[in-house]
């Protein structure tokens, strides 16, 4: 019972082949029987679960329609849910429980969906291993000797092995797409503004976004329209008509104009990753989608210019963890500096504090021209880049990562060599356009992610192209052997 | 940019996080690449390009100035370390 998809369920609960509490059951049986071996949940929350989804069969036997109604979910650890540990992969937040749900948590849960639990993050969402968590790392179900990805990486090992039909993500500069590449399943970041942050933690706030993890295009999508909408209680979030996100599943790609940006394909791309997307570009083309070459010549910058721009406003948004009002205290503080300065010191991890310092670093007197300044104008020229190809095609097509998911250890020694693992997927999140990764192939048993970049609020254009490849191609339908 | 570890030292005391200097030590490497790293923003082409802090240069919504939230101070304060009379306790700041 693992090769149904999301939206198989949305269907089959509609048509009551099954109930909500079999369904629920049948994933919290997989959660205690699998997860052991991938670490992905941090929190189960069976008894809430069986409640909520006895609540949703009522609702359901009533005859009522909502998008998720049913359909049991987990949720990334960075949404603050009510009367349940809201950790974000942090000894500063190990005990904080929120006394207020997410905006997306109370969003989905009005859609009818089920929380499963909670799953493991890199702490604070800052890493691309999930091995910086206070929890231990995530291992991916393909090979558990392989990092997940991160930071989101505990959602796309759960998804990755049908632990949970469907989970949330978060993408600064890759979260939710490098992980979704490394564990075979599709994930999205919609466009900046579209999903609310409010109770979402904050890393970087002008790049944070939440969005979809699940199998297919398709369940993305369901996701999606739960998800997304104007949030008052957001100061960014975007004032936007109610959308249907599944609205252009029919697609026709005769005549959809696809640029490869040639940057994503020079130097650096594993040749594996390289073949089997050609082989994804030649689906596409078969289905009449018409390819061309295109330059965003100044995507080499983007790697730096984020490293400058989500610390600083990182080191901003974590000042708030001083040991006063919640999350983590030290023993004992002799004076107030003290209070603050140990708090901190023992409640965050090495990469965390890493972060802090560059961020703290970037913005202080004598450094903020010749860093953050700098990096705010280099935003414009990458965001500029996309505008003009845009002029030209409808969406962009290339690898979402370097490389196949990688060993446990492999980069921890190497902040800078960990960061480049985003290379590709940074650069939407600069400019705030919706993007994508699907999986398009396997190499040596490892999964292949493709990402599609959209110009902005086109995600059910994506959507419907992604579903269209994954009528062509059954790359998303795959489980990984010790999962089926 | 190379950062030693006294360096570290004093980014850290604007960070607010305790460090010894064995930690510093650690740090220094790892920070001195980054920054040698974002160093290559100053090939740049950007004379005369404004700044991006949004990605749609969107304002700052504003909103009428009215009280909509309700008092939930117990429950705020139920998750405090350290609490006592409503009031949230720190070190003595006054001798």
């Amino acid at each position: 019972m693992t090769q149904e998809t999301l939206s198989d369920w949305v269907r089959k609960l509609r048509a009551r082949e099954i109930s909500s509490r079999e369904l629920t059951r049948l994933y919290l049986d997989r959660i205690e029987r699998l997860d052991a071996d991938l670490n992905s949940f941090v929190t189960v929350t069976a008894e809430s679960a069986l409640e909520q989804a006895d609540a949703a069969d009522a609702r359901l036997a009533k005859g009522e329609e909502a998008p998720l109604l049913g359909v049991p979910v987990a949720q990334k650890d960075i949404f603050c849910t009510r009367g349940v540990r809201t950790a974000c992969g942090s000894r500063m937040l190990d005990p904080f429980v929120s006394p207020y749900d997410a905006t997306v948590v109370e969003r989905m849960h009005a859609a009818g969906a089920v929380m499963l639990g909670k799953t493991n993050m890199d702490e604070f969402a800052m890493g691309s291993s999930n091995e910086t968590s206070f929890y231990g790392p995530v291992r991916n179900p393909w090979d558990t000797a392989r990092v997940p990805g991160g930071s989101s990486g505990g959602s796309a090992a759960a998804v990755g092995a049908r632990l949970a039909p469907g989970a949330t993500g978060t993408d600064t500069g890759g979260s939710i797409r490098q992980p979704a590449a490394f564990c075979g399943i599709t994930g999205l970041k919609p466009t900046y503004g579209r999903v609310s942050r409010y109770g979402m933690i904050a890393f970087a706030s002008s790049l944070d976004q939440g969005g979809p993890m699940a199998a297919s295009a398709e369940d993305c999508g369901h996701m999606l329209n739960a998800m997304a909408g104007f949030d008052e209680r957001d100061s960014t979030s975007l004032e936007r008509p109610a959308e249907d996100f599944t609205a252009a599943l029919d697609a026709d790609l005769t005549g959809l104009r696809i640029g490869l940006p040639q940057e994503f394909f020079g130097e650096g791309l594993d040749d594996g990753i390289r073949a089997a997307l050609d082989e994804a570009i030649r689906v596409l083309r078969e289905r009449g989608a018409e390819i061309r070459e295109v330059s965003l010549p100044n995507s080499h910058l983007s790697v730096p210019a984020y490293y400058v721009v989500a610390p600083a406003e990182a080191s901003s948004n974590l000042s708030r963890f001083d040991g006063v009002r919640y999350g983590y205290r030290c023993e004992d503080p002799q004076d107030l500096l003290d209070l603050y300065t140990r708090s901190r010191g023992e409640g965050f991890g090495a990469e965390v504090k890493r972060r802090i310092m560059v961020g703290t670093h970037v913005l202080s007197a004598g450094y903020y021209d010749a860093y953050y300044l700098k990096a705010q104008k280099v935003r414009r020229v990458i965001a500029d880049d996309f505008r003009r190809v845009f002029a030209d095609v409808d969406l962009l097509l290339g690898p979402t990562t370097p490389e196949l998911p990688f060993e446990l250890g492999a980069k921890s020694a190497d902040p800078v060599k960990m960061y480049l693992s985003d290379i590709y997927t940074i650069a939407a999140n600069l400019a705030g356009l919706p993007a994508m990764s699907l999986p398009a192939g396997e190499v040596q048993g490892l999964p292949v992610g493709l990402q599609l970049i959209g110009n902005y609020f086109d995600e059910a254009r994506m959507i419907g192209v992604a579903h269209q490849f994954q009528q062509e191609t059954d790359w998303h339908a795959r489980v990984p052997s010790a999962f089926a | 940019m190379s950062v030693d570890t006294e360096h570290v030292q004093r980014i850290a005391e604007l960070s607010r996080l305790a460090m010894d200097d064995d930690q510093a030590r650690e740090f220094a490497g790892g920070l001195s690449d980054i920054f040698d790293f974002v160093e290559q923003l100053d090939g740049a082409d950007i004379e005369g390009v404004e700044p991006m802090a949004h990605p749609m240069d969107a304002a700052q919504r504003l909103r009428p100035d009215a009280v909509t939230e309700p008092d939930r101070r117990d429950d705020y304060q139920a998750i405090a370390p350290a609490v006592e009379g409503g009031l949230y306790l720190v070190p003595r700041v006054i001798e």
